[in-house]
């Protein structure tokens, strides 16, 4: 065996010396694992190297193969029979498309991205990854490379998707944290949201990709556990979305050089984070978008002249997860020494685990590879033919001729044992927060407090950084208006320069109503995200869905209960609403750990829920702010006393118990004929009910617009009866929307809305006067438009 | 006649090709992107071509400072080339990253002083960071100065485009700008001074600016991001019929523009 590769002495190791040496190598296995890996070497007859038990680690590693979301779970709630779930994802997630079943799915959860159809020619691609843990130790580097990889997933996605456009979602720590609240070895969240916008906006920009939808949320509970969420959507040819590997083709790795940048990333994320996680720098990988460009440049070119048969991005775990992926049903046969290196120095195992970016494997038939290195050429990409698929069903690496690991691909991608998880669910009780109308008799403080409150105000100054117009096709902007700053609901591009066909782009994300019931805030997550893209002019039967779920640790029963009710949540929401799921990824882990006092927190239970739409006409779509005085303002849905986790409870010190539930029968019924109203034409403007109700809701559309409202709460349909003004104004109720209608098409609006609960709020004036007269006739609410807007600006100006 | 051939360069960073051989296709060129790789090689002739763009970016990651790698390769490497086909009266468009290609190789604002024949390639005047200090992407009103510019022939007197960079503050010596105006050189001002309307802190406003000839132009505003009129973000609030009227926005007349020019002075 050579001297650069080193034999891991495990047959004759204790249960003790097993988990020292998974811990000591950063391995992220288990006992179970390491025993299961003991026990395979064991009837080999040999011990494993170096290369091959961190080969296996990378494969069973949380982030490449989700082992939570497949696990055996023992799951007991109060009240209920105890309950055995064979796996979250096939149970809850991947039925709930099979039900659905729509026929414009292409292919869902087995490629890097899912792919839906878009018109005659061409397939969307779509998918949405996390980079927390890269983020939290170095935000511009983590942030940068987690828009690069998710890039490089479109780009590996059938034979290659053009990247058309970006999603990002962030959820920091409070912004004026004071230093000395900081928990130790964490940087501060103003740095970390800097790091982040900046990293994402450098490698977007660079890439020419727009970045046209996305969202920021602030809780203390993210500061040592940032959450950056990067989405690509890519374009590919109809015939271009399916790949093979026949045993003779080459296995031939494009782009970047390897190095020891980003080594362990993927058992690294499967850890908590301590105060000692800043020191391990070289997980975190470098980015660089011009070699990235070069690289869609090259292949693109490539698949359009069929020179590769299938493609994958190296992501994490760098080759040893790309060349065993693809090989999977084959086998291959590597060659460590032919990796182009950016120095010299770097044993076998580096070499095959490196996460360094911008590379990416595809199998080309030998006759196509002289024609693959002359594209690669003239694009100064470099292309190296690393070695060879087999019909062996093995992985067998080798470093200068030596082999360095021989493992059996059924081992390796079959070996994990099926985990048993314990989860519990026991419901909170928080104290509740009654009306406040006999105290109170002007809410107007209380409106201009949510606007500014961070999750709500504008976020102009991180979206103007972005390029949302690049490529040419956007059609509704991030930021809508009379003065281009209103907050739209969601973003409408065009792919193909001149075509009225559209894709709408949207996310909902709650994790507040998860301190009430992560089942809540999961079904709140799709409703929201649902209820954008109806209110730019899209449609629930053209809608896909991806879950990205952000949790603690899953070991611990009480988080994975959690889980357990938010992944149920997606099962019978979007089974209702019938929008499939396509693709989705989980980051669990996401705690930290005090190591001086031992404290130990846990982000909220986060999920982000993003919708794609295809939409048949452009010119349908709405905006948001509101057009013209004289116009109506309708609220469409039910409101209910739905405060529970909501931002008017938030700012009085509150958590509640209420938290919004959603009804989709009647939100799908809502949603359908409202879609319908704006594609014959009847609303001028649509603006989705979420954080700070109706009240909010009414405010951006009035400042955005530039006009003044006056609205009356007596109209307001309820599901429960409701009287109350703050209840009315700021419940945070599912399924609902504010609506502008013309007076001229008032009648048919009304007739054709006649299943739904709507009301008619007020007009829209034209005085900058905004004015809300509560259910008792006293005025509750009495400012201007550039009072609300001001508040609802300066809070994240810079 | 034939479809005036128009050669859209491309390098490491290039992005914003194809919106711009979407622009030249719609104002009826024939295009082709080509590799600078292809160009230096003299696998592609340069004046083969009656128009040449040079589309938006990070040219080379903008490395030392925007544009000024593809600059000095053009420079240096095509420098026959180049000069026969401003020499011949062919066109030129730089946009963005483009404009501040053609303002490091001297091709803009392209004041002749020695009296040769050929351009003196030598830069006068640059785009320099934002006085913001950061990337902004926005829409801005644009005034259309009364210019030599055969690419702004006849447009609208106030056009709306949007931005996107981080370099755009055009700046130049007192005696540059001075002899910008009285040549009639400078093309397109952000329609106020103040910012963000004049999203970069320019000297007295320039947008965009044209050699002497008026055949080679440059400008930081994006033409072919507004090519349909569902491009402009305030689309949405225009009445029913003008949201049906014309398909067309502000951006496509100056590609159409230089393939009239062209198509009549048979270059």
């Amino acid at each position: 065996m050579s001297s650069t590769v080193k034999e891991i002495e495990i047959l004759n190791a204790d249960n003790t010396e097993l988990m020292r040496i998974s811990r000591e190598g950063t391995l992220s296995l288990n006992l179970n694992e390491m025993q299961t890996i003991q026990s395979h070497f064991d009837g080999l007859g040999r011990n494993p190297t170096d290369v091959e038990i961190e080969t296996i680690a990378q494969t069973w590693s949380e982030h490449c193969v989700h082992k939570t979301f497949k696990s055996m779970i023992l799951y007991s709630e109060e009240g209920k029979e105890p309950e055995k779930i064979d796996g979250l994802f096939p149970t809850f997630i991947q039925r709930a498309t099979e039900d659905i079943a729509k026929p414009w799915c292409v292919s869902v959860f087995s490629d890097n991205a899912g792919i839906i159809e878009f018109d005659d020619t061409y397939n969307l691609v779509f998918k949405v990854e996390t980079h927390n843990h890269p983020s939290a130790i170095e935000p511009y580097g983590g942030a940068g490379t987690g828009i690069g990889g998710v890039i490089r997933d479109s780009l590996g996605t059938g034979l290659g998707a053009k990247p058309i456009l970006n999603t990002d979602v962030f959820c920091f720590g409070m912004p004026d944290t004071p230093y000395a609240q900081l928990p130790k070895g964490t940087l501060h969240p103003k740095r970390v949201f800097n790091g982040v916008v900046a990293g994402v906006r450098d490698y977007g920009n660079r890439m020419g990709i727009p970045t046209a939808n996305g969202a920021i949320l602030f809780d203390p509970r993210y500061t040592a556990n940032p959450l950056v969420f990067c989405g690509n959507v890519g374009l590919i040819p109809r015939d271009r979305c399916e790949k093979s590997v026949e045993p003779g083709d080459l296995v031939v790795s494009i782009g970047g050089q390897t190095g020891r940048d980003g080594i362990h990333g993927a058992t690294f994320s499967s850890a908590e984070l301590d105060d000692t996680s800043e020191n391990l720098g070289s997980v975190v990988q470098i980015g660089n978008p011009i070699m990235e460009k070069k690289i869609v440049d090259a292949l693109l070119q490539a698949r359009d002249r069929n020179l590769y048969r299938s493609i994958t991005d190296c992501g994490a775990g760098g080759f040893s997860s790309a060349v065993g992926e693809m090989g999977e049903h084959v086998g291959a046969e590597v060659h460590l020494e032919r990796v182009s290196l950016k120095y010299e120095g770097l044993a076998p195992w580096e070499i095959w685990l490196s996460e360094a970016q911008e590379r990416m494997v595809i199998a080309v038939p030998p006759e196509n590879l002289d024609e693959l290195i002359e594209v690669c050429q003239a694009e100064l990409v470099e292309a190296t033919v690393l070695g060879t698929f087999t019909d062996t069903h093995r992985l067998q690496v080798f470093y200068e001729g030596v082999v360095v690991a021989d493992l059996e691909m059924e081992f390796l991608h079959n070996g994990l044992p099926q985990p048993v998880k314990e989860a519990v669910w026991h419901p909170p009780q928080h104290p509740e927060m009654a009306s406040r109308d006999k105290a109170v008799q002007d809410y107007t403080d209380d409106l201009c407090q949510l606007l500014a409150s961070p999750n709500i105000a504008s976020k102009e100054s991180v979206i103007r950084q972005y390029d949302h117009a690049v490529q040419g096709g956007i059609v509704i902007n991030p930021l809508v208006g009379v003065e281009n700053d209103g907050p739209s609901d969601a973003c409408v591009v065009t792919p193909v320069i001149g075509s009225r066909k559209g894709v709408i782009v949207a996310n909902g994300i709650n994790p507040k109503y998860s301190d009430v019931d992560p089942y809540s805030s999961a079904a709140a997550a799709i409703d929201e995200a649902l209820r954008n893209i109806i209110a730019v002019g899209g449609t629930l039967e053209k809608t896909a869905l991806l879950d990205n779920f952000c949790w603690g640790n899953p070991d611990k029963s009480d988080r994975l209960g959690e889980l357990v009710r938010a992944a149920r949540a997606c099962y019978d929401i979007a089974t209702a609403y019938g929008t499939p799921f396509i693709s989705g990824k989980d980051s669990l882990y996401n705690e930290y750990r005090d190591t001086t006092t031992g404290e130990q927190r846990a982000i909220p239970a986060t999920l982000l829920i993003s919708a794609i739409c295809v939409m048949s006409d452009i010119q349908r779509a709405v905006t948001m702010d509101v057009k013209a005085p004289g116009n109506y303002i309708y609220v469409v849905g039910n409101t209910y006393a739905e405060l529970g986790g909501s931002h008017y409870f938030g700012i009085h010190g509150f958590i509640g118990n209420n938290a919004p539930i959603v009804r989709p029968d009647k939100g799908k019924l809502t949603m359908e004929k409202l879609s319908t109203a704006i594609s014959n034409g009847l609303v001028r403007s649509c603006h989705d009910c979420s954080e700070g109700g109706i009240g909010v809701a009414a405010a951006e559309m009035a400042f955005s617009g530039g006009y003044g409202m006056s609205l009356n709460l007596d109209n307001i349909p309820t599901g429960d009866k409701s009287t109350a003004d703050d209840i009315l104004l700021f419940s945070e109720s599912n399924s609902r929307f504010l609506v502008e209608i013309e007076p001229q098409h008032q009648q048919a609006y009304e007739s054709h809305m006649a299943d739904v609960p709507i009301g008619n709020l007020g007009t829209v004036t034209d005085t900058p006067n905004f004015i809300v007269n509560g259910t008792a006739g006293r005025r509750i609410v009495e400012t201007s438009i550039d009072t609300l807007k001001s508040a609802w600006q300066s809070p994240l100006q810079s | 006649m034939l479809k005036p051939k128009t050669l859209i360069l491309r390098t490491a960073g290039t992005n914003c090709d194809a919106e711009t051989d979407a622009a030249f296709q719609l104002a009826g060129a024939e295009t082709a992107l080509i590799h600078i790789q292809n160009l230096i090689s003299g696998k592609v002739n340069l004046n083969d071509y009656q128009i040449l763009a040079i589309p938006g970016g990070f040219s080379y990651g903008d490395d030392i400072s925007a544009g000024i790698l593809l600059a000095v390769e053009m420079k240096h490497k095509l420098t026959d080339a180049l000069n026969r086909f401003v020499a011949d009266g062919k066109l030129i468009i730089g946009i963005c990253n483009g404009f501040q290609v053609l303002v490091r190789t001297g091709l803009l604002p392209g004041i002749n002083r020695s009296g040769s024949d050929t351009p003196e390639m030598m830069q006068q005047t640059t785009l320099a960071m934002n006085t913001s200090a950061k990337f902004e992407c926005r829409w801005v009103d644009l005034e259309t100065e009364k210019s030599t510019c055969v690419f702004t022939k006849g447009i609208k007197e106030q056009v709306y485009l949007p931005v996107a960079h981080a370099e755009g503050r055009f700046t130049a010596p007192p005696d540059v700008l001075e002899e910008l105006e009285s040549n009639k050189q400078v093309v397109f001002r952000y329609a106020k001074s103040e910012y963000p309307h004049n999203p970069n802190g320019s000297d007295v406003n320039i947008a965009g600016i044209c050699d002497p000839t008026g055949r080679i132009f440059g400008l930081m505003p994006h033409p072919e991001r507004f090519l349909m009129k569902w491009n402009h973000p305030r689309w949405t609030r225009l009445s029913e019929t003008e949201r049906t009227r014309s398909e067309e926005g502000d951006g496509l007349a100056i590609f159409k523009n230089a393939v009239n020019y062209v198509k009549s002075h048979g270059k």
